[in-house]
């Protein structure tokens, strides 16, 4: 099948030479950040992690979005999204290997790295982490492969696939679950240290995965002769809707027992980020851009005739992902280092070598989707009777 | 090479007691001018090493005068460790350093506290904690609390640097190397390892000098301000001071059961 990847027109190759560039410059740069140290990043003694791992706890939500494809087809038996399951799996795939490499990218020592294997430590939440991404990452390369090859051939998937694709759908929770854990177990951070961090996690993960998958079901439909179905969409748009509403609700809730309470340690990192604290305030706009966009987005998902027009429905999405990726990609982290622990306020702002290779890892991560993509749709695309688009 | 640096570490103070093996490789650590002077009351000395249950510190703020009063004490443990100085904010390493009450308390400062709490500057340093946040979240074991005495430890050659540690201390007390810090140590002291950029680092509570009879080199430099002792040992200085005065420790509430007490 991997041949597909290697049979696509001019724009095909335009996109993947374009991604390439993107990452070629990116790793240039991360091997002066390998050379130099972690100093040409913003992150700080005190706000010790930033974007790299911002973007990591996103695009972890990105991949465990991705099964809400897999979970009405398999348990409630949809047959609709049979027809898209692929594309969720194989999201989870690409936003898999951009939360590795991630957590790669800030590494102080990658070299190291396989200490975490030889001194395997269960106490610890990252331990876990590692486990359950890459366990979730094999399993979507497993079951997405398998049930592609098998579509291809005409066939039923094997029947030793079933336990895999079922143990998938609690595995996409435990991912975001986990990673939430990272955080949520920390004493004296306060804007973590809440129980609803895991369910705040997993409802913008089901906003922005979706959301997401939405926009490149439209893109798919526009660029190659697979048509990812029209229920299929609406169907997915209902999700996000569900789900960013609950995001926005779990936030709410946050600030209400921060400020009812009136505990100061609890009211700082949100009224940091939401109107400066001590002079700072470098988050304020971005925070209230977020705000506005998810709350735009869900205006626009609700009203059903908005909804059902796909032109709207692709606004109301990008909406939701780029307000659901500023509230986790930039002040989740933020949020819970500042104020530091001794009450000082220093601000983390990303530097440009930060953001060149934080980006190179997105291209990587598109440039990987790109390539399933491509050959997922040019097996649909044979299953429906066309030949491979030169 | 790894474990059994780390596995030295741990038993090091051990060894030392019991007599054997240790000996030849503590020297390279020992202090240059070493001749073990440094006898204090409430440690049982046997050998060369001072051996603890539980170590711990009171920090008498009431005889801190002004910032003169801790500058010597800095200075007396980041030239022994080789702690570089950093001109860029981010970049500082710092293993004990001063604040203010109502930073190094937060939430335990009123309006009308006493006078003197207000503008005294405050030590603050690892505190050892007897349940360390830090080394629960350290997914390596680099991280770790020697149980003989309590000690949290670093192992800077295991460490990958993914700074969890850093997340999960609510103290503030770990650095990182954020570059090389080599070049910025105004003058190596050979008988400390330096450090190498993307580790952590902290207080050590100074282990390598305990191993060899010695006080921490900041106590040694307090002039009373700072005492050191066995927590676990009721006839101990420290067990002494805390009989005789209020303490407090930092956030208390955490339940990281801070082993570094303050006398206000
Ligand atoms: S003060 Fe911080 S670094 Fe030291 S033992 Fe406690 S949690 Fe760990
Ligand atoms: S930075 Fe080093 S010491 Fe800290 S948690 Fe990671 S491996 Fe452990
Ligand atoms: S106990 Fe040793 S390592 Fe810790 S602050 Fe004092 S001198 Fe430095």
């Amino acid at each position: 099948m991997l041949e597909l990847a290697l049979k696509g027109s001019k724009k095909y190759w335009g996109l993947v030479g374009f991604l390439a560039a993107i990452v070629g410059v990116a790793a240039l740069t991360w091997l002066y950040q390998l050379q130099f140290g972690l100093g040409i990043t913003g992150m700080s003694r005190d706000v010790s992690w930033g974007f790299y791992i911002a973007q990591f706890t996103f695009l972890v939500g990105v991949a465990a979005g991705g099964v809400m494809v897999v979970l009405p087809y398999y348990l409630h038996d949809y047959k609709a999204f049979g027809r898209v399951t692929i594309l969720g799996e194989f999201l989870a795939v690409a936003a898999l290997v951009m939360c590795l490499l991630f957590i790669f990218v800030d590494l102080g020592q990658p070299m190291r790295m396989l200490n975490v294997l030889f001194y395997p430590t269960p106490n610890s939440v990252l331990f876990w982490d590692m486990i359950v991404l890459n366990g979730y990452l094999f399993l979507n390369i497993v079951v997405g492969w398998n049930v592609l090859e098998a579509e291809r051939s005409g066939a039923h998937y094997p029947k030793w696939l079933k336990p895999f694709i079922y143990i998938s759908i609690p595995w996409a929770v435990s991912i975001h679950t986990v990673t939430a854990f990272l955080y949520a177990g920390l004493p004296g951070r306060h804007f973590w240290l809440t129980a609803i961090l895991a369910p705040r996690f997993l409802a913008s993960a089901f906003a922005s995965g979706p959301a997401l998958l939405i926009l490149l079901c439209l893109i798919i439909r526009k660029f190659t002769k697979f048509d990812p179905g029209r229920e299929q969409i609406q169907s997915l748009a209902k999700i996000v809707t569900y789900a960013i509403i609950l995001n926005v609700f779990f936030f709410l809730c946050e600030v209400f027992t921060s400020f009812y309470s009136n505990i100061p340690g609890h009211m700082h990192p949100i009224t940091y980020l939401f109107a400066g604290l001590h002079g700072h305030g470098a988050y304020v706009p971005w925070m209230w851009t977020s705000i506005s966009l998810m709350i735009a987005g869900i205006v626009l998902l609700i009203i059903p005739a908005c909804r059902r027009n796909e032109s709207v429905l692709a606004v109301a999405c990008a909406a939701v992902f780029f307000g659901a990726w500023i509230d986790k990609g930039m002040g989740m982290i933020s949020g819970g280092f500042v104020p530091n622990p001794l009450e000082h306020v220093n601000e983390y702002i990303p530097t440009p070598p930060e953001l060149m290779i934080s980006l190179g890892v997105w291209a990587a991560g598109f440039l990987v989707l790109t390539v399933l993509y491509k050959i997922a749709t040019s097996v649909k695309e044979e299953a429906e009777g066309y030949v491979s688009t030169p | 090479m790894d474990s059994s640096r780390r596995t030295f570490l741990k038993i090091a103070g051990v060894a030392a007691v019991t007599g054997w093996g240790a000996r030849p490789v503590l020297d390279s650590f020992a202090s240059s001018g070493g001749h073990g002077e440094a006898v204090e009351p409430e440690a049982k000395k046997t050998g060369e090493a001072l051996i603890g249950k539980h170590w711990g510190m009171v920090v008498d703020t009431t005889q801190i005068e002004s910032i003169d009063d801790l500058e010597p004490i800095f200075e007396a443990c980041h030239k022994l460790h080789n702690v570089p100085v950093l001109k860029n904010k981010r970049h500082r390493i710092m293993w004990i350093w001063e604040d203010e009450y109502e930073h190094v308390f937060p939430g335990q400062e009123s309006p009308y506290m006493v006078e003197r709490l207000h503008k005294t500057p405050l030590p603050v340093l690892c505190n050892h904690c007897e349940n360390p946040p830090c080394v629960r979240a350290c997914p390596t074991k680099a991280t770790f609390k020697r149980e003989s005495d309590g000690i949290v430890m670093m192992d800077f050659h295991r460490c990958i640097g993914c700074r969890f540690c850093m997340a999960a201390c609510p103290f503030g007390a770990r650095s990182f190397n954020f570059r090389d810090p080599r070049p910025f140590i105004e003058e190596i002291n050979r008988e400390f390892p330096t450090r190498m950029k993307g580790v952590v680092e902290k207080c050590n509570f100074c282990a390598e000098r305990l191993a060899v009879g010695k006080m921490p080199a900041c106590v040694e430099a307090s002039n009373g301000i700072l005492t050191f002792g066995d927590l676990g040992d009721p006839e101990s200085e420290v067990r002494e001071l805390l009989r005789e005065h209020f303490t407090i420790r930092r956030k208390q509430e955490l339940g990281t059961e801070p082993s570094v007490y303050y006398i206000v």
